[in-house]
C-alpha cells in the first residue's frame, strides 16, 4: 500500500491458566 | 457509531489508527488520515470535492481504495462481537490467585501508603504459618481443575515475617504433586531488610519481585521514609541494586509512585534507568482529594505530556541499544490473551482474593478491611458467593464508560477497588485512572510503530 501501513493485523480476531491484560 | 469502531491519533508526527475491535494497528499518511473523517459518510465524489483542494484526485482515489481494501480483510470498522464470550468469564467459579497478607506490620510509614502505613486500618498483626497453609488448602480446594496458582505475599512489610514465608512456600511446594498443581510464587518487598540470605531464598524461591522505589533520592525520600521520619533512599538502592542483578536483570520490577509533588515523573523513570535497571514501573497515586498530593483533572495534560516525552526517550534508548521495560508501555500487539480475559482484567473477587493475617479473605488487597466485602475466612468451608458474583459480572459491557471506549480491550476496565473508593460502585470506572490509561495506550502503541 503507498498511503498506509499496516503495523500488525488482526492482533484481537486472532487472540484461566494465565498469569493474574494489554499461545 | 462508526466512529467508535476506530481510534485515530497524532503523536510525533504519526497518524495512527486503531482498528477497536480487530485489534489492527495502521499508519496513515497525511491523505488518508483526513480521507479516513469522510469515508462512509460521504459519497466518493463528495470526498473528491472536499480534499481535491489540498491532494491530487488520483491520490485521493487510490487512498479510498486501500481502505476500501482494509474494511474488506476486517482491519478496519469492524463490528464488535465479543459479547457472545462473556459467559466464558462470568461462569467462571474457581479462584487460582492468592494475596497473602503475610504481614499488617510495617518498618516503613509512607506518606501514600493505602495500607494506613501497613496495618491497614486495623491491629499491626503477622500471618501465622497455620494460617498460611489453611491459605494455600483453601486455594487448592476452590481452584478446581487449574493448574497454574500463584501466590502473592504481600503486606505491609513481607520481610518481617520471613520465616511464616518460608514454612508457606515449602508446604505449597509439597502438595504440588499430590494435586497436580503448580504454584508461582511473588514477593512485594520496600528492600530495607533485604540481605544476602534472603536475597538467595527469593531468586531460588520467587517467580518474581517487586521493590518499592519512587525514582529520584529526594521524590522517594518525600513520601517514603521510616517511623522516625528518615528517608530510606540510600539504605534501599544498595539492595535493590544487588536484587536486579542477580536476577540477571529479569523477572523483578522495580516500583515507584508519583504524586502531585512530582508531575515530572519522567525524570525519575529515566533516573531508574540511569541507574542500570531494566524492568521499571512509576504509576500515579490513587488518593483522596484532601490530601494535597492526589493527581487532578488539571494535572492531566502535563502527565500527557510527560508520558510522550518518556515514550520518545523510550524509542531513543532502545533504538540505542540501552532499552529498558516501562511497565504501562508494555503492549502485545500480536495477540495477547484471549478474548474473555481481555473482558474481564484481573479477576479480583472471583479468580483472585486477598487474605489477611487473621485468615478473612477479600476481593482483592485494596479491599481488605472493608467489612462489607468480606467473603469468607480461610478457617470456613464456604465462600460469599454473591459478592464472588458480583465481582465476576463485572467487565467492560457491563459498565456504561467501558463498552463505548476504544482502549477496552487493553485495559479490561480498569481497576475495580480505585472505581469503589471515587464512585462507590466497582461497576463505574475512576475517571482520571482512564485518562491517564487511555494516553498510556496511545503511547505504547505508537512505540509499536517506531521499533
Amino acid at each position: 500500500m503507498k498511503h498506509i501501513k499496516t503495523i500488525n493485523g488482526a492482533s484481537l480476531t486472532n487472540s484461566g491458566e494465565c498469569q493474574t491484560v494489554a499461545k | 457509531m462508526q466512529d467508535k469502531l476506530i481510534h485515530k491519533y497524532k503523536m510525533y508526527g504519526s497518524n495512527i489508527v486503531l482498528d477497536v475491535n480487530s485489534g489492527a494497528v495502521h499508519v496513515f499518511d497525511d491523505l488518508s488520515f483526513e480521507v479516513l473523517d469522510y469515508y462512509g459518510k460521504s459519497t466518493t465524489q463528495d470526498i473528491l470535492d472536499k480534499l481535491s483542494v489540498k491532494f491530487n484526485k488520483d491520490e485521493i482515489l487510490e487512498s479510498i481504495s486501500e481502505i476500501d481494501e482494509l474494511v474488506n480483510a476486517g482491519q478496519l470498522f469492524t463490528e464488535d462481537k465479543y459479547k457472545e464470550y462473556i459467559p466464558l468469564w462470568t461462569n467462571n467459579r474457581v479462584i487460582k490467585a492468592l494475596c497473602l497478607h503475610i504481614s499488617h506490620d510495617c518498618n516503613l510509614r509512607c506518606g501514600y501508603c493505602f495500607a494506613a502505613t501497613g496495618n491497614f486500618g486495623g491491629e499491626r498483626t503477622m500471618m501465622s504459618p497455620e494460617i498460611g497453609k489453611k491459605a494455600i488448602d483453601f486455594l487448592i480446594r476452590e481452584s478446581g481443575s487449574r493448574r497454574n496458582l500463584e501466590i502473592d505475599f504481600f503486606g505491609g512489610e513481607p520481610l518481617m515475617n520471613f520465616d511464616s514465608v518460608k514454612e508457606i512456600v515449602s508446604y505449597a511446594k509439597e502438595k504440588e504433586k499430590e494435586y497436580n498443581k503448580k504454584f508461582k510464587f511473588t514477593i512485594t518487598t520496600n528492600a530495607l531488610l533485604l540481605n544476602e540470605e534472603k536475597r538467595n531464598y527469593i531468586n531460588e524461591n520467587m517467580n518474581n519481585v517487586v521493590l518499592s522505589i519512587d525514582g529520584r533520592p529526594e521524590v522517594n525520600d518525600r513520601m517514603r521514609f521510616r517511623v522516625d521520619g528518615t528517608g530510606t533512599y540510600k539504605d534501599i538502592l544498595p539492595h535493590i541494586l544487588d536484587m536486579a542483578e542477580s536476577r540477571n536483570q529479569d523477572n523483578y520490577y522495580v516500583r515507584g509512585t508519583f504524586t502531585r509533588n512530582n508531575l515530572d515523573f519522567s525524570n525519575d523513570v529515566l533516573h531508574l534507568a540511569d541507574l542500570g535497571f531494566k524492568q521499571v514501573s512509576v504509576e500515579p497515586v490513587v488518593a483522596a482529594k484532601d490530601t494535597g498530593y492526589d493527581i487532578r483533572e488539571e494535572d492531566l495534560p502535563v502527565l500527557y505530556d510527560q508520558y510522550e516525552k518518556l515514550a520518545h526517550e523510550y524509542v531513543k534508548r532502545e533504538k540505542d541499544g540501552k532499552g529498558f521495560n516501562f511497565f504501562h508501555f508494555m503492549i502485545d500487539l500480536g495477540q495477547g490473551p484471549c478474548v474473555s480475559k481481555r473482558l474481564g482484567g484481573c479477576g479480583s473477587g472471583h479468580e483472585y482474593v486477598a487474605v489477611t493475617p487473621e485468615g478473612d479473605i477479600y476481593p482483592c488487597h485494596q479491599f481488605v478491611g472493608m467489612k462489607e466485602f468480606k467473603m469468607g475466612n480461610v478457617n470456613e468451608t464456604e465462600v460469599n458467593r454473591s459478592i464472588q458474583k458480583n465481582f465476576s459480572s463485572c467487565n467492560v459491557y457491563s459498565k456504561e464508560e467501558c463498552s463505548e471506549c476504544w482502549a477496552k480491550f487493553y485495559c479490561s476496565g480498569g481497576c475495580a477497588a480505585n472505581a469503589f473508593q471515587f464512585n462507590g460502585t466497582i461497576n463505574k470506572p475512576y475517571k482520571i485512572g482512564c485518562s491517564l490509561e487511555k494516553k498510556r495506550v496511545e503511547c505504547a502503541v505508537w512505540i509499536q510503530t517506531q521499533l
